[in-house]
């Protein structure tokens, strides 16, 4: 590993590990994300997402391991670090009582930018956010998807090169996830910022360019929506038929192939659902109401590396937070 | 770091440039004192209605109990103004619910998650919490500023150019229940905990500082506890300032009166030690 990073590495850590006693949150995790990246940091409740966010933001100290963000040590350089990236938490982090813009302006001054600079870079990114006729209200009067708004703006006063959101689109509705997810995407085209975000929400992955699956404090796996979905591999094929029983066994008598039960129906995987269906259906002498094709989605990625599904672990006894 | 200008937009080939620091290393950390300073006096203004509740108290003690008091030591034979000997404590008491409530609004900004955006800035903890603890000194001795001011209208005789003197002994009292506010609001983490702790140490600090009767009608053992209160020293710095009356009666190390000078060096000297403390408390990753 070189000391700076490199010029086009905007995250990387190595063997980053982090306990509470003898408590594990994060294992030995390896990331490299590149400038200009949208990395998406998928994973369950206390998987260990928020640790590794708060570790790379310098506001948890590691227990193992290094790592640089934005060419500098988390551990050595925390101020560097800090100036160069922006974040957006879980959590609301804006004081409700001022107004968008006094918030705007405190964490100007934090950040040491000159008054006159600050003013114009707030006004500039309330616009941007589609806050600017709000400038004046107090914070306390904006609906949950305004305030996400105004912390991303906030983030991104100072320039950071890398914003860190940790589950930014959490109890948002889609309209709004929508709208954030869009600013996202301008944020990176128009200034090459790298977004490094958490989700528990596998439809959101999907708008990354890289994902990373961690699961109980370790990374289980990591590459392109795509390139993960094809390790998968398989299309789901769902049949609703008049008999279910028939159906499976003239599957496992003709194609050698296991159907199970679905809540829909009898599912089966097969790598080329669409010649095979023609096939399946020829050979089913008894009533098919329905056919449906699913190709591999990032939920039967985690259910590959994990062995079981991101719902089944969240919906699943009481939780610490990731 | 090159001093340009961060636009807004540019290609992705040039993200925006990093906006400079201004200033030297000195200059940043005495911005973030300002900063934060200024924010505990908006906090301030944000409730004039709060703020005149909190007068509210104790000047109903020294309008109602200390006229009350007086006239019955006038019966007793005693001469001397109680309400005078009554200021000091209830400047002090005037003083401690702003100056404490800096604590509490360290652990309210944490709980409301707030914190987390000071935190995660570019500056010194220890710059974070000094300027929270000077806006928190200077809030609550407005407060008292106020008190003294409505005393005076209201008949309660002072020397007029006593009021700066008082003022800064004020300001260095209050500096001091602040950092005590700031060092168990970054120790304790839960708001209930943090209000209990807060609560209890409060009465004894005022009962044992002979601000509103004089404590050589105490019982000799709490004496160590007395002395070794910052708010006994605080007490009789300004009752001596205020007045020749009653000088005796102060706290004395081992049959010697320090002077008002010494007995301020000492509680600021508290001060200093607790907000040191307090900050690298502060400063600690978890």
């Amino acid at each position: 590993m070189n000391g700076n990073g490199g010029a086009g590495t905007a995250v990387l850590a190595r063997g980053l590990g982090k306990s509470y006693g003898a408590v594990p949150a994060v294992r030995d995790l390896d990331l490299t994300v590149s400038s200009g990246e949208i990395f998406g940091f998928l994973g369950p409740n206390g998987a260990g997402k928020s640790t590794s966010i708060g570790m790379l933001s310098t506001l948890l100290r590691p227990t193992a391991g290094r790592a640089e963000v934005a060419g500098h040590d988390i551990r050595h350089e925390p101020d560097e670090v800090r100036r160069r990236i922006g974040l957006v938490f879980q959590e609301t982090t804006l004081d409700v009582d001022l107004t968008a813009g006094q918030n705007l302006r405190f964490h100007a001054d934090l950040y040491g930018l000159p008054r006159r600079e600050g003013r114009d870079r707030a006004l500039t990114m309330l616009e941007l956010m589609g806050l600017a006729e709000r400038h004046s209200d107090p914070v306390r009067t904006f609906s949950g998807g305004m305030r996400r708004r105004l912390e991303i703006a906030r983030g991104l006063m100072h320039t950071p090169r890398v914003l860190f959101l940790d589950e930014p689109t959490t109890g948002l509705d889609p309209q709004t996830r929508a709208v954030i997810w869009e600013l996202l995407h301008q944020l990176r085209e128009e200034q090459g910022i790298t977004v490094f975000l958490t989700t528990h929400h596998l439809e959101e992955a999907e708008h990354c360019d890289r994902i990373a699956i961690i699961d109980d404090g370790h990374l289980v796996a990591e590459g392109t929506p795509a390139t993960l979905k094809a390790v998968v591999g398989a299309d789901l094929v769902v049949l609703r038929t008049g008999d279910d029983d028939t159906a499976v066994r003239t599957i496992r008598e003709r194609f050698g192939l296991e159907a199970i039960a679905e809540p829909r129906g009898i599912g089966l995987r097969v790598s080329d659902a669409a010649g095979f269906v023609p096939l399946l259906c020829a050979e089913l002498t008894i009533p098919v109401h329905s056919v449906t094709v699913t190709p591999p989605t990032l939920d039967d990625v985690f259910l590959h590396y994990t062995g079981r599904t991101i719902r089944e672990i969240d919906d699943g006894g009481p939780q610490t937070k990731g | 770091m090159a001093p340009t200008e961060a636009p807004s937009k540019s290609a992705t080939t040039a993200p925006p440039a990093l906006i400079s620091w201004s200033g030297s290393a000195h200059a940043r950390h005495l911005r973030t004192v300002r900063v934060m300073w200024q924010r505990e006096l908006i906090r301030l203004s944000r409730s004039p209605v709060g703020l005149l509740m909190s007068l509210l108290t104790p000047l109903m003690f020294l309008m109602v109990l200390g006229t009350g008091l007086n006239s019955a030591m006038r019966t007793a034979g005693n001469d001397a103004d109680f309400r005078s000997y009554f200021l000091p404590g209830m400047l002090l008491m005037v003083v401690q619910a702003p100056a404490v409530n800096t604590g509490v609004s360290i652990v309210w900004d944490r709980q409301a998650g707030f914190l987390r955006e000071m935190l995660v800035a570019p500056v010194r903890r220890s710059a974070l919490i000094t300027g929270i603890c000077l806006g928190g000194a200077t809030a609550a001795t407005a407060y008292g500023a106020l008190v003294l001011g409505i005393a005076g209208v209201l008949g309660i005789t002072y020397d007029p150019l006593l009021f700066a003197p008082v003022l800064m002994e004020l300001l260095v009292t209050t500096l001091a229940l602040t950092t005590l506010g700031a060092l168990a609001a970054v120790s304790i983490k839960r708001i209930e905990t943090f209000q209990a702790v807060v609560g209890i140490s409060m009465m004894p600090l005022l009962f044992l500082s002979g601000a509103l009767f004089p404590v050589s009608g105490l019982p000799g053992w709490l004496n160590g506890a007395v002395l070794a209160n910052p708010l006994t020293y605080a007490v009789d710095a300004m009752r001596r300032t205020l007045s020749d009356a009653g000088t005796g009666g102060g706290p004395h190390w081992w049959g010697w009166q320090p002077p008002v000078a010494v007995e301020m060096a000492f509680v600021g000297a508290l001060a200093l030690v607790v907000l040191a403390a307090a900050a690298r408390r502060f400063s600690r990753i978890d």
